[in-house]
């Protein structure tokens, strides 16, 4: 990591979904250091708006720009930028939780180390030999969360992750969230359940006009 | 490939993200990912595999036993019999990766859309198309087929089934949001595989005829070139049109 500080910015982004627009030239700023926590009822576009930064979804308008760097009308960020964990776990019935883990480190390209790295960051040692298919729903979790730690990526991109986690779980994401921000990551997560992050900022997102505004 | 991207990489940002960005890696993990999956997950491939023998082995019961016959027919039938078969693998080619997110996850990485589909279809050839080329050598026998036109046949399944499998994953790729999506795959995929299956058949015919004049097999003979022409055209469009459905689909 250099001196150069991380930021990403969004500016007047439109996205719209299912004739209506969700998001109706929201602006925001995320800084690294502090994670930037999204809210909002049901509905309000947490969701679209991580999946419009992450490129799976088309930006209708607006501009986004990471540390400088512009991206969402044609372009992505590029794969190495970001970690995009969302709702579903990804884990496999039939792939242990190493296998789990090894597979996503090769595809992206971690040294194999980091997989025991992953492993403890979310004390998921014991389990490393059991299949997906007997995790219970907050032990996958967890198993989708490590991928987190395999590698490192300035931008992280969370949905819901406390989802099904109990005390001591929250307690271990907050605080690797709170280490990628102390070395200057940014990180966007949106959360219905309050997460113990010092020096959090909050973006809060209007509920949407549910009369189709296409 | 490794070669190129195998170096430590560092982001526009400057953030060193320890990783040794490799599209190529990236491809060999996530074939030998499938591999296991369908291992793991048993017998889907064998399942297939019983089903183009049964298929086969139900023709002369329709037919009656005449052999002369079923020889003239048994390239042809092999061919439709594993095409029939291979329709059924496709449902699950993509839904999986698409339905727990796995895909989400794959195109953050170092492989486009495109990549994903090339490496799944890999993966898919290997463990779905392969055991029936593998199979076929048997049932070809149950229909007295000509030796040396059973081995045409095996080439002409080699260099036509990479194409429909792309072709299938076109249809796969179209329909992953759709729940039980088997039967739309194999009416959106049917007529595209007509043309594969046109000059394989062709290909077999004029090798058929080379043997009956006494001459060997012509591999450049113009059926022959063409079929390699039909499986590469349509494994480009299978794999374009599969990944912009899947884009589509993961931004729906």
């Amino acid at each position: 990591m250099t001196g150069q500080r991380l930021e990403l910015e969004g500016r007047g982004l439109m996205c719209e979904r299912g004739g209506r627009f969700v998001l109706d030239g929201l602006s925001f700023v995320a800084r690294g250091g502090a994670p930037l926590v999204i809210t909002g009822p049901n509905g309000a576009g947490k969701s679209t708006l991580l999946r419009v930064v992450a490129g799976f979804l088309p930006l209708a308008g607006g501009q986004l720009v990471f540390t400088g760097q512009p991206f969402g009308a044609d372009e992505a960020l590029a794969p190495d930028q970001l970690h995009y964990i969302g709702h579903m776990d990804s884990v496999k019935p039939a792939l242990s939780v190493w296998d789990h883990l090894a597979f996503w480190a090769r595809y992206m390209g971690a040294e194999p180390g980091s997989v025991d790295r992953a492993l403890a960051g979310f004390d998921l040692e014991r389990l490393a030999a059991l299949p997906g298919a007997v995790l219970s729903a907050g032990q996958k979790r967890r198993v989708a969360l490590a991928r987190l730690l395999l590698s490192e990526r300035p931008l992280w991109l969370l949905d819901e992750p406390s989802v099904s986690l109990d005390a001591a779980a929250r307690a271990t994401l907050s605080h690797v969230i709170t280490d990628q921000c102390a070395k200057g990551g940014v990180v966007l997560v949106t959360s219905h359940e309050p997460l113990a992050l010092p020096g959090a900022a909050e973006l809060s997102l209007a509920p949407t006009p549910q009369a189709g505004a296409a | 490939m490794d070669r190129h991207a195998a170096r430590p990489h560092t982001t526009t940002t400057g953030w060193d993200t320890q990783t040794r960005i490799s599209p190529w890696r990236a491809f060999r993990a996530l074939v030998a990912r499938d591999l296991k999956l369908a291992t793991a997950q048993g017998a889907g491939g064998l399942q297939v595999v019983v089903f183009f023998a049964v298929v086969v082995t139900l023709i002369p019961f329709g037919l009656g036993p005449d052999v002369a016959l079923l020889q003239r027919i048994a390239p042809g039938l092999l061919w439709v019999a594993l095409i029939l078969a291979s329709l059924l693998t496709f449902d699950r080619l993509f839904q999986a990766d698409f339905e727990d997110g796995s895909l989400d996850g794959l195109v953050c990485g170092p492989l486009s859309m495109e990549g994903v589909v090339l490496a799944k279809a890999c993966a898919h050839w290997l463990t779905n198309a392969l055991p029936l080329i593998v199979a076929t050598p048997v049932l070809a026998l149950l229909l007295n087929m000509d030796m040396g036109v059973l081995g045409f046949l095996i080439l002409t399944l080699l260099v036509g089934t990479p194409g429909l499998t792309l072709i299938g994953a076109l249809g796969a790729g179209l329909s992953v949001g759709v729940r039980r999506a088997g039967i739309l795959i194999a009416l959106l995929v049917m007529p595209l595989y007509v043309p594969v299956l046109i000059f394989a058949i062709g290909a077999i015919e004029q090798a058929q005829r080379n043997l009956d004049a006494g001459g060997g097999l012509n591999l450049m003979e113009p059926n022959a070139l063409f079929l390699a022409a039909a499986s590469l055209v349509a494994g480009l469009v299978g794999v374009l049109a599969a990944a912009a459905g899947l884009r589509l689909h993961i931004g729906g």
